[in-house]
């Protein structure tokens, strides 16, 4: 996808601003492979962030990443050997992507889940690169490189709206997130505006099982038909 | 820059990361059945994640300061429109990015 080159260029400007060499940023993407998560790691790195920071950070904003497992767990059981390259490949983008694709019947279903996982690692660690080396070629103002973060998740938030029945677990994220930073402030309010949106989601449940019924392809209800 | 602490900080994210994505199977990869309201959650949950998401990279934002948040709502309201017209994640990030940075580097400065 190219989207994912784009914000792996990004990343890989945003990181040689921080002084590191193009090499980082490939051997992040490979070992790391996580879109928002890196562009929070540069700040952390050329901060030089303790351990413990650094960690707590990483389960917070990857926390959600908990959340696709669960929807593929039937499906990458089946995978064989490359079992743990999918779970471990299972970003943002990947859910999204393995989540709209309809496998034709006539194809291999697991090679198409797979190459798409690893298409997508691909096309990162080559942004990243790409973006890493012309930060070293060529000099520009890369100032508010990093909105390309915010866009994609815009981007993915309307498509989700278009896409779903019902708006009320987009809504509730919406409200409760803006709730929680007028009351915790900027570095504390996703947690708990994440344990609400669950409960309210847990609470709103006969209303939204009713909707699903009627819906075709909200998010990831194919997974076990 | 400090190397050691660099790689450090490297394998501590990569490690909380790969643990993260490890936890459903870990916990329900064996022939356990996965509990209804985890698959529901599975379903729903990541509609409410993004749009944390979207408040999260905005959270900085100082409405009586500054440049009062302007350069980020017209470019987030670009996005969307563009989201919504071409359907094309590339073109609505890339000009949506493209936008944010004019703005910031051009006319709110």
């Amino acid at each position: 996808m190219l989207g994912y080159i784009f914000l792996g260029i990004a990343f890989g400007l945003m990181l040689q601003d921080a002084g590191y060499h193009f090499m980082w940023a490939f051997a992040i993407s490979v070992v790391v492979y996580a879109g928002s998560m890196q562009f929070v790691m540069v700040t952390l790195l050329s901060g030089g962030a303790s351990l413990f920071y650094t960690a707590i950070m990483t389960l917070f904003i990857n926390g959600r990443h908990i959340f696709y497992g669960f929807s593929f767990i039937e499906k990458y059981r089946s995978m064989g050997k490359v079992y743990p390259y999918m779970v471990f490949s299972l970003t943002d983008e990947t859910y999204s992507v393995l989540c709209r694709t309809k496998v034709p019947p006539e194809m291999n279903e697991k090679k198409v889940m797979f190459l798409i996982s690893f298409f997508n690692q691909c096309y990162w660690i080559a942004g990243s690169v790409i973006g890493g080396l012309a930060g070293q070629l060529i000099t520009f103002d890369s100032t508010g490189i990093d909105f390309s973060m915010t866009a994609l998740f815009v981007a993915i938030v309307v498509e989700q709206w278009r896409e779903s029945k019902s708006h009320i677990p987009a809504t509730a994220g919406f409200l409760m997130s803006l709730l929680f930073l007028f009351v915790f402030g900027a570095d504390r309010f996703i947690l708990p505006s994440l344990l609400m949106s669950v409960i309210i989601l847990i609470a709103a449940r006969k209303h939204l099982d009713g909707k699903e019924a009627q819906m075709q392809d909200a998010s990831c209800i194919r997974t076990e038909e | 820059m400090d190397v050691i602490h660099s790689v450090a900080i490297i394998a501590v994210v990569s490690a909380c990361t790969i643990l993260i994505r490890a936890v459903p199977f870990l916990l329900f990869g064996g022939n356990r059945q996965v509990p209804e309201t985890i698959h529901y959650l599975g379903k729903f949950l990541p509609e409410a994640i993004m749009a944390t998401l979207v408040i999260y990279c905005l959270r900085n934002i100082e409405i009586m300061e500054g440049t009062h948040g302007f350069p980020e709502l017209i470019s987030v309201a670009l996005v969307a429109i563009l989201h919504l017209w071409k359907k094309n994640i590339l073109i609505s990030v890339g000009l949506g990015t493209i936008c944010y940075m004019v703005l910031i580097q051009m006319i709110f400065t």
